[in-house]
């Protein structure tokens, strides 16, 4: 695979996050607006927001540090570096021989820990409480996401991510042994919980003490705003095609022709479609779980995922 | 000659003969006498601790203009014998105290604050004295609702300065123990409230409320408006309470004034009151489910109620029922019956279903269960009105134990759960839909021919009456006296927010912090109706 290749599809990469993970949360509030019996905002509604926030000014407190400044750029600059590393329509990743998935992993926590360091940074007491929760989120998901990750990578044999793909791609048989369900299981429990949808968290909720993400960025105005929300949105967006496309290869392009970039792009949206109908489905039935019954969850799919690693030797 | 035939008169007599003066009974099953300041205490102990009946009510009047002196009015209802008895307290104008009843009796050290913010009456021994309404930017010695305050910015009135004056919360203090503010300015789009979180971890150790940042001036109001446009600002006390306080307020003008409303008029405010209460159980319970996350809900519950208050517009023109219920009776009549009684029987059908749903989210029920959990001894100290009262063990409802309009006449029950915890205020209101369009449907059905207005005369001077009406919140009291001219001399309007604001500090205490709008939302306070 030569240079130019490469660089086009980072490009693409990155215009895709860019460009499509407003349209993702679109998707998935105009589904659950249908679900409840409601019409939802108008599609383009994220884009608005952000063109909103743009234009308005940066309110930043007198007390808040450095940390507070650079968290939105480090967290937005974090999702474009995964964004390269997440196969979206091709599996021929561009900085593919650069690093795998445990670094996507690390990637994650790593702008989550500057959200938390932000939350705390205004000394405002709702950035705390969010940022407290969000560590307590963070710190039982971790286990879990790298148990995942290792149980993936056991199947496959590898921990890079075009590997990955071409080997469960090229055998459909792997997708259907135990160890890769209970690790697709494991990893839909943490999606949600760190990505903030429901039962974990609320997205939508003005109720300023049951928050946990928002809490965070409450402080966060104008164009620092837009560059956190547009990082969460990148951030679902990011989760989803790492579960969809990790645990369910079918169509993922592994060579550099034309109709597979297309056919690839195809199937791509139509399981990001799929990925957000089951978003939005689950956050119409179910309601938000007491916070003290999160680490419950986030147990159970520790359990999952160490059964996953256990299933493969013993299997 | 004293009179007969009220439930207390006797035992009050025996235990305190001369110094009850100028006993009378103004009104069926009211009993009034004066006492002295220095009998407050005894009169008021025995009433409570003895007879068990519950203060209700405890307001000042000024009346410096023609008497000289200040008066306290304390209202006693009691609930189990159907009566109530109250007295009146002349407090002198150049020492302008009072002995606070708030050790023997504990709501009252409430009202005294009141009291003390708007008149300058001093409870003495007050446990807590702090200012309540006005808060620490106001002036000093300014008490608005003496009859020579002025208006701010009129000249006489110091200025109101903003100075950063803290107001005294109580400290939780320990390792671990943080304080998180909250408010007056929410996240949602509510009315302003000031919450003062002592928490260790999401524990809440201590919460206190700050409230009457909007303060308007409504009893104020009362006694410079017009007598008809007084009822359109009852109508306004508290917004989604419109025609459960412009009823009350109503009943206390015809009370004072001695007019018989229509039969008709009174079955038809019976409709009315109950569609009020409809329409804001079913959206509040909606809301509750919607604040554990359960959107859909939030969504069946706001259309549910549209549905409803869409009823409303067609039946009065109103969809909040504004401009119905004037001095004298009502102004608008319900023709078509029938109607009526199978739009409500269809509506009753759809909120079962919705109701189901509810009640097969395990998530749902697992967050109402024991949160929030109100116990029935403090719910009782506190005098906690409505169906917060009823959710933890108060059997107390005003349409059944003081009837009025045509409640008398009707079969319902009144829903009474122990636990206190936020899905028994769920259960109860949802109870409560059942048993009002039971009660709309039997009045339908009923309902008399005959005129829908009685001629409401100019209002006697200075005369004193009080009605109480068990809006959707809770039992609501306004307190009226007459003055010359047709004018409202003073008008004291207690919504039930006013008490229960208090029991939602008691109920949180141990729980975590996202637990508190859940617990909030299941009591629905209003801000508008406590800041008057």
């Amino acid at each position: 695979m030569d240079y130019v290749a490469k660089f086009l599809i980072a490009v693409v990469q990155l215009l895709i996050v860019l460009g499509a993970s407003p349209v993702l949360v679109s998707l998935i509030r105009r589904l659950k607006a249908r679900l409840q019996g409601r019409l939802g905002p108008p599609w383009f509604q994220p884009y608005y927001d952000l063109a909103k926030y743009f234009q308005k000014e940066s309110v930043v407190s007198e007390t808040a540090s450095w940390i507070f400044n650079f968290t939105p750029y480090l967290q937005f600059v974090c999702m474009l570096l995964i964004a390269l590393f997440v196969p979206f329509y091709t599996a021929m990743l561009p900085l593919d021989a650069t690093g795998g998935i445990i670094v996507i992993m690390y990637f994650f926590l790593l702008s989550t820990f500057f959200l938390a360091l932000s939350g705390l940074d205004t000394g405002s007491a709702f950035g705390g409480m969010g940022s407290s929760r969000e560590m307590t989120i963070a710190a039982l998901a971790e286990p879990t996401i790298i148990l995942a990750v290792f149980s993936i990578s056991l199947v496959a044999n590898s921990t890079n991510i075009s590997t990955i793909i071409l080997r469960l791609g090229s055998d459909y048989g792997l997708l259907f042994n135990p160890t890769h369900l209970l690790a697709f299981a494991a990893f839909v429990i943490v999606t949600i919980a760190e990505t903030g949808r429901l039962p974990v968290d609320n997205p939508t909720t003005h109720l300023e003490l049951t928050m946990i993400h928002e809490a965070m960025i409450l402080e966060y105005s104008g164009r620092h705003l837009a560059l956190v929300e547009w990082s969460a949105w990148m951030k679902l967006f990011l989760f989803l095609s790492l579960l969809t496309n990790l645990f369910f290869p079918w169509g993922v392009a592994t060579s550099l022709d034309l109709l597979s970039f297309v056919a690839g792009l195809v199937i791509f949206a139509v399981k990001l479609t799929l990925a957000a109908g089951a978003i939005a489905f689950m956050e119409t039935i179910l309601a938000k779980v007491r916070i003290f019954r999160v680490p419950e969850l986030l147990a159970g799919s520790f359990a999952i995922a160490l059964l996953a690693i256990i299933s493969f030797y013993v299997l | 000659m004293n009179p007969t035939g009220h439930p207390h008169l006797d035992s009050l007599l025996a235990q305190f003969g001369d110094r009850l003066q100028q006993v009378t009974i103004p009104y069926p099953a009211e009993l009034h006498f004066r006492i002295a300041r220095e009998d407050i205490l005894d009169v008021a102990g025995y009433l409570y601790q003895d007879l068990k009946v519950p203060l209700d009510l405890l307001l000042a009047v000024d009346q410096r203009p023609q008497r000289g002196i200040f008066e306290l009015v304390y209202l006693f209802g009691d609930r189990l014998r159907h009566a109530h008895t109250s007295f009146t307290v002349p407090v002198p104008a150049e020492d302008p105290v009072f002995p606070s009843l708030a050790g023997k009796i504990f709501v009252a050290g409430r009202y005294e604050q009141e009291v003390w913010d708007m008149f300058g009456l001093v409870p003495q021994q007050h446990p807590d004295l702090r200012r309540l309404v006005r808060h620490a930017y106001w002036p000093e010695d300014y008490y608005p609702l003496r009859k020579d305050a002025g208006t701010p910015g009129d000249g006489t009135v110091p200025d109101f300065k903003d100075e950063g004056q803290p107001f005294r919360f109580q400290r939780v203090e320990g390792e671990g123990i943080f304080e998180i503010p909250v408010g007056p300015v929410h996240a949602g789009i509510i009315e302003p409230g000031h919450f003062r979180f002592s928490v260790e971890g999401e524990t809440i150790i201590n919460l206190e409320s700050r409230l009457w940042w909007v303060h308007k001036g409504i009893e104020k109001l009362f006694e410079t408006l017009p007598l008809r446009q007084t009822v359109k600002l009852a109508e306004r006390i508290s917004g989604d309470t419109s025609f459960s306080h412009c009823l009350a307020y109503c009943q206390a003008l015809e009370k004072v004034a001695g007019v018989e409303v229509p039969l008709r008029a009174r079955y038809l405010r019976t409709i009315y009151a109950e569609m009020e209460r409809l329409y804001n159980h079913i959206h509040d319970i909606g809301f509750i489910a919607q604040d554990t996350g359960f959107m859909w809900a939030g969504a069946q519950g706001g259309r549910l109620r549209e549905q409803l208050v869409r009823l409303n517009a067609q039946l009065t023109g109103s969809r909040f029922l504004r401009d119905v219920c004037l001095p004298g009776g009502v102004t608008r009549d319900i023709s078509d019956v029938v109607h009526l009684a199978l739009v409500l029987a269809d509506w009753l059908k759809d909120f079962h279903e919705v109701l189901q749903v509810l009640r097969s989210n395990t998530i749902f029920l697992d967050r109402m269960q024991d949160t929030g959990i109100l116990f029935p001894q403090r719910a009782e100290d506190l005098q906690v009105l409505g169906y917060a009262a009823r959710a933890s063990g108060q059997n107390r409802d005003t349409r059944r134990d003081h009837p009025y309009a045509a409640y008398d006449f009707l079969e319902f029950d009144v829903p009474v759960f122990e636990k206190g915890d936020v899905q028994a205020r769920f259960e109860v209101r949802v109870e409560e839909i059942r048993q009002s369009v039971r009660l709309i449907h039997a009045a339908l059905g009923k309902l008399p021919a005959g005129p829908l207005m009685a001629p409401f005369p100019d209002l006697p001077e200075n005369k004193v009456a009080f009605s109480q009406v068990e809006g959707w919140r809770g039992t609501i009291t306004h307190w009226v006296q007459s003055g010359s001219q047709n004018q409202i001399y003073r008008c004291k309007v207690k919504d039930p927010s006013f008490v229960n604001w208090p029991a939602i500090n008691l109920a949180i205490r141990t729980n975590i912090v996202p637990d508190f709008p859940l617990t909030n939302k299941s009591f629905d306070l209003s801000y508008s109706g406590n800041d008057l």
